[in-house]
Parts: structure tokens; sequence; C-alpha cells
């Protein structure tokens, strides 16, 4: 089977779960009405306001799906636009939270406009030796150079922290999905695009079972400080179920089924850290999302929190033991 | 639309042929720019009646706010927005006039009275005749300090007096400041917020000190304000 076909059929996969999910939300939202007209009956969990939120979600997964559908189709190019544009979305609703000062103007101008270009050049170029430490090293030393130049320092700790966590976590982390297609494995020659699939797929997956399961099943807070909607039967069931089904889509991948689900595994696991991460700066930020592009999922960082651990611990996991 | 018979000033949408076109090619290019850059929501805009008479005022830290406010209101209010500028400033050089002139459709004004040769009240007044809306900022100056805002100037409520059937809507510019402060040229990409409250008037037998005060606390009351407590974070 081509690439193409075999990207078309997961899409076409994808687009019946979306349909199944687009009718069972239309069923819960006839049976919302029906109970608001016709009297209360207790023991059903959700609200109106749950059942309208998960109706503008699914309608968004289309949209995103669409989106990530094309880009996948397009391959190298495809990925390297579509995270590069995510990338200046996400840094920034970042940067709009991060306490920043006028003396960080020139800062701020090099990681949107030269920083975050350059990444995905390396990636686009497939330089990995400078793509890996480019960020982490020569922006690192750069940024605080250029805010400590204009001779403000209050704050300054802060503010150099927070440009290049910034950078990290919206540049750097996210330009491993599309530097995926770069690796070189042995046997797997002109398929890269789909281990860059497999991993959106899990990823994305992970969280919406891990929804799923904590809005049927979750009673048990597990963070309650941090992110009170995540409970622990949603966490472990939405986590086992991504890795049954990363082991299901072995076939796309150079895995056996049992190395897939381990991946998938260690894919949800990151990714569940970065939600509670990225939870956690924004409760630091007293903000409840990080902007409001995507409906009913709040920013564009809220959709791809998941994937800011998960990539690199993926990308490295991969090129340590098949490249 | 009594708008486009607008003969002696000129609204983007009125003109035809290849100045027409210009126009809104550079429109469209500064929407897109401000959009892309600000990622620009606008809330709580209040319907204009028709024919109604209204002047915004907004709170000014950055080059930019005009486009802003602008590329907040709806397409056809658009068309008729004029902002109120000191002339001192945007007289100094070809390229600011160019900008003042020809680009933003600017009513230039004494700022200081000492020097003015002509009152801004029958200017501005003239202007809301012919069908336009105007923007102003109260504060007079860019606010370059840590104040959320600098105290208003006693024009704005002068002209409310002389000219007592204007609404004044307040829009709060969140975050402008940030994206182009005062001296840098690139601006760098930050979510902005324009907030529009309700229309004012100035009553009966107020005083123009009691006006000004209303519009700078209608103004600040739209500014963001401490994030109540207990908010769930998903």
């Amino acid at each position: 089977m081509s690439i193409d076909a075999e990207v078309a059929w997961l899409l076409a996969g994808l687009a019946a779960v979306l349909s199944a999910a687009t009718l069972v939300g239309r069923l819960l939202q006839a049976r919302v009405s029906a109970r608001s007209n016709g009297g209360e009956s207790p023991g059903s969990a959700l609200s109106p306001a749950t059942v309208r939120n998960l109706n503008q979600r699914i309608g968004a997964w289309w949209v995103l799906a669409i989106v990530a559908g094309l880009a996948l189709l397009a391959g190298k190019a495809g990925l390297v636009t579509l995270f590069a544009v995510a990338s200046f979305l996400a840094l920034r609703e970042f940067v709009t939270l991060a306490y920043t000062r006028r003396g960080d103007h020139w800062a701020l101008i090099a990681s949107f406009f030269v920083i975050a270009p350059i990444q995905y050049a390396l990636v686009w170029v497939e330089w990995y030796g400078l793509f890996a430490i480019f960020i982490p090293v020569y922006a690192f030393a750069l940024l605080p150079v250029a805010s400590v130049i204009r001779g403000d320092t209050q704050r300054f700790l802060e503010r150099a922290a927070k440009v290049q966590w910034g950078l990290m976590l919206c540049v750097y982390c996210l330009s491993y999905v599309p530097a995926l297609v770069t690796l070189e494995i042995p046997g797997y020659g002109g398929r890269e695009v789909l281990l860059a699939a497999f991993l959106l797929l899990v990823v994305q997956a992970s969280d919406v079972l891990q929804y799923i399961c904590g809005k049927l099943v979750g009673r048990t807070p597990v963070a309650p400080a941090v992110s009170p909607s995540k409970t622990l039967e949603g966490t472990l069931g939405g986590i086992a179920l991504a890795t049954a089904l990363g082991a299901a889509l072995a076939g796309l991948t150079p895995f056996a089924a049992w190395q897939a689900g381990a991946l998938a595994l260690a894919a949800a696991l990151a990714g569940f850290a970065g939600g509670l991460v990225m939870s956690a700066i924004k409760r630091d930020c007293g903000v409840k999302d990080w902007g409001e592009l995507i409906e009913g999922h709040g920013g564009v960082l809220d959709r791809l929190d998941s994937l800011v651990f998960s990539a690199p611990v993926f990308f490295h996991i991969v090129r340590y033991f098949w490249t | 639309m009594s708008v486009r018979s607008i003969s002696d000033s000129r609204a983007p949408s009125a003109q035809a042929g290849w100045s027409g076109l210009a126009q809104r090619l550079v429109c469209g290019v500064v929407l897109l720019f401000v959009r892309l850059i600000t990622g620009l929501r606008a809330s709580g805009y209040p319907q204009r009646a028709p024919g109604c008479r209204r002047v915004y005022i907004a709170n000014h830290r950055s080059h930019g706010d005009f486009a802003l406010v602008w590329a907040a209101l709806p397409e056809e209010e658009r068309a008729v927005l004029r902002p109120v500028a000191g002339r001192d400033y945007w007289q100094r050089g070809a390229i600011r006039r160019f900008i003042a002139r020809t680009v933003f459709n600017a009513l230039l004004i004494e700022r200081r009275p000492r020097e003015r040769r002509d009152d801004p009240v029958p200017a501005m007044a003239a202007a809301l005749e012919r069908g336009h809306c105007l923007l102003v900022f109260p504060e007079g100056t860019r606010n370059d300090t840590d104040m959320p805002l600098l105290g208003f100037r006693n024009g704005i409520a002068r002209f409310a007096q002389r000219c007592p059937e204007v609404e004044f809507v307040p829009v709060w510019i969140e975050n402008l400041n940030r994206v182009l402060p005062k001296g840098e040229v690139l601006p760098v990409p930050l979510l902005c917020r324009a907030a529009f409250g309700q229309p004012l008037t100035i009553a009966e037998g107020e005083s123009r000190a009691a006006f000004r005060d209303r519009l700078q606390g209608a103004l600040l009351a739209l500014s963001d304000g401490p994030v109540e407590e207990g908010q769930s974070v998903s």
C-alpha cells in the first residue's frame, strides 16, 4: 500500500470515529433538552453546559482533524508548516500571560522572528546536531543578553526564565513532531510521516479517552490543587486505552505490537505530565485557558499541552533504539 | 447609505476607482496584520443607532491603538471612523503627515490651548455632522507610566458640554503597549483585547469635572480586574 493510501485509510478511520462522536453528541443534546423540558431526572451527571461544551469540542475536532490530515498528506513540508504555525500561535499565547518588561522587547522579537524560524528551518534541512541544541544552548545564552543590554534588572531572572520556557515549550518541544519525519529507520524508508501520525493519534486519543473515562466513571481527583477536572479513574483508563490503541496501530510503525504499545504508554504518560505542568502554569497565571482560538477547547496550547512533553520523549526513545 | 454621500472628507469605502481599490487593499493588509500580531478579540460592542453621533474614547499606550480600535469595529463602522490626533506631532515630517492624512484620515487638532488658532470643538462637531465617528484619547498623550490610566484632559468634557447629544463609548485596549511600546518599531505578537463599554452621555446640569471623572471611571472599569478565586482550570 502506498503511503498516501495508508494516510487516507487513517483519515477515513478518524472521520468514522468523529462521525460516531458527532452522533453521540447530538443524542446527548436531545436528551438534555428533553430532560430540561420534562422535569429533572436525577442520576445523570451530564449538565447542559457539559453537553454544549462537548459538542463544541467535537466540532473543533473536525477542523483540527482536517487540518492535520491535509498536513500529513502534504508530507514533511505540510508537517513543518503546520507546526511552525502552531508554535507561533502557542508562543503568542504563552508570552501574553508571561511577565515581561519593555527591556525584553528585543528578546521577544528575536524569539518570534529569528529563533523559531531557524528551529523549523533546521528541521527542514534535517540538521539534527544543531536542531537538538539550538534553543537549549544558543537561544539560552543569547536571549538574556538581548534583555540585559537594555539595562533593566528588575525581576530579571524571572523574565529571562519565562522567555526561555516559552521557547522550550512552544517551539523546541513542538518542533519534535515534524522532526520525527527526519528519522532514518532501517526498513521504514519513505513512511516516516506515519510515525508522526502515530504520535499525534495516540497522544490526542489519550487526552480524549481520559476525558471520556473521567466523565463516565471518574470519582477520585488526581491533582485537585492543579487540575480539579482530572480524576484517577479517567487518567488510568485513558492511558490504558491509549496504550491499547498504540498496540493496535503497530502496523503504521516500524515497531512490533508490544513495542508500539510501550511507546504509546510512554507518550501518554509524558502527555499526562505535560498537561499537568501546563495546567500549573495556567493556575500560576490565574487563567483557565491559554486562549480562545479553538472553540470548546480554549487556546492552541490547551490542545497541544500534552504533546509538549511527549513529542521529544517519543522522538528520543525511537531515535535511540531504532536508528 | 448616507455615509457614502460624504464628499468633503473621505470615508474609506466611499471612494471609487483606483484610489478606492488602493484604499481597500491597504485596509485589508492592516486588518490582516493586526489580527496576525494580536489575535484581536473584541467584546461588548454596543450597536450604533442610525444617525447617532458617537465618539469612542480609549486608553493610549501605543502607536497601534488607533489601528486596533479600528479593527475591532464592525466593517461598516470602520469606514466612518476618524482618530483625533495632535497636530504638533503628526504634522512633523512627510511620513507622519502621510500616515495621519492618507492612511488614517485623522482629524488633527492643536493640543496646547495657547498655540491654538482654531478651536477643535467645531471641527469635531462638523466631522460628526458629516456622519463620521471619532476616536479620542482623552489622556492627551501616550501613557508611558506604570499607572493603568493617566488623568483625562478637560477638552473631552468641554466638547460634551457643547454637544450634549453626542454619546461617548469607552474602549479599553489591553496589552497593545506590550506589542508595540513607545519608541519601538517592530511589534511582538501578543494577544490583545478591545473591550467596549456602554455609551455615556452628559447629563443635564452635570459639571465638566463630574462628567470627565465618570468617563474615566467607565473606561477604567473595563480593564482586567483581578482573577476571581475558585476558577476551575481544565
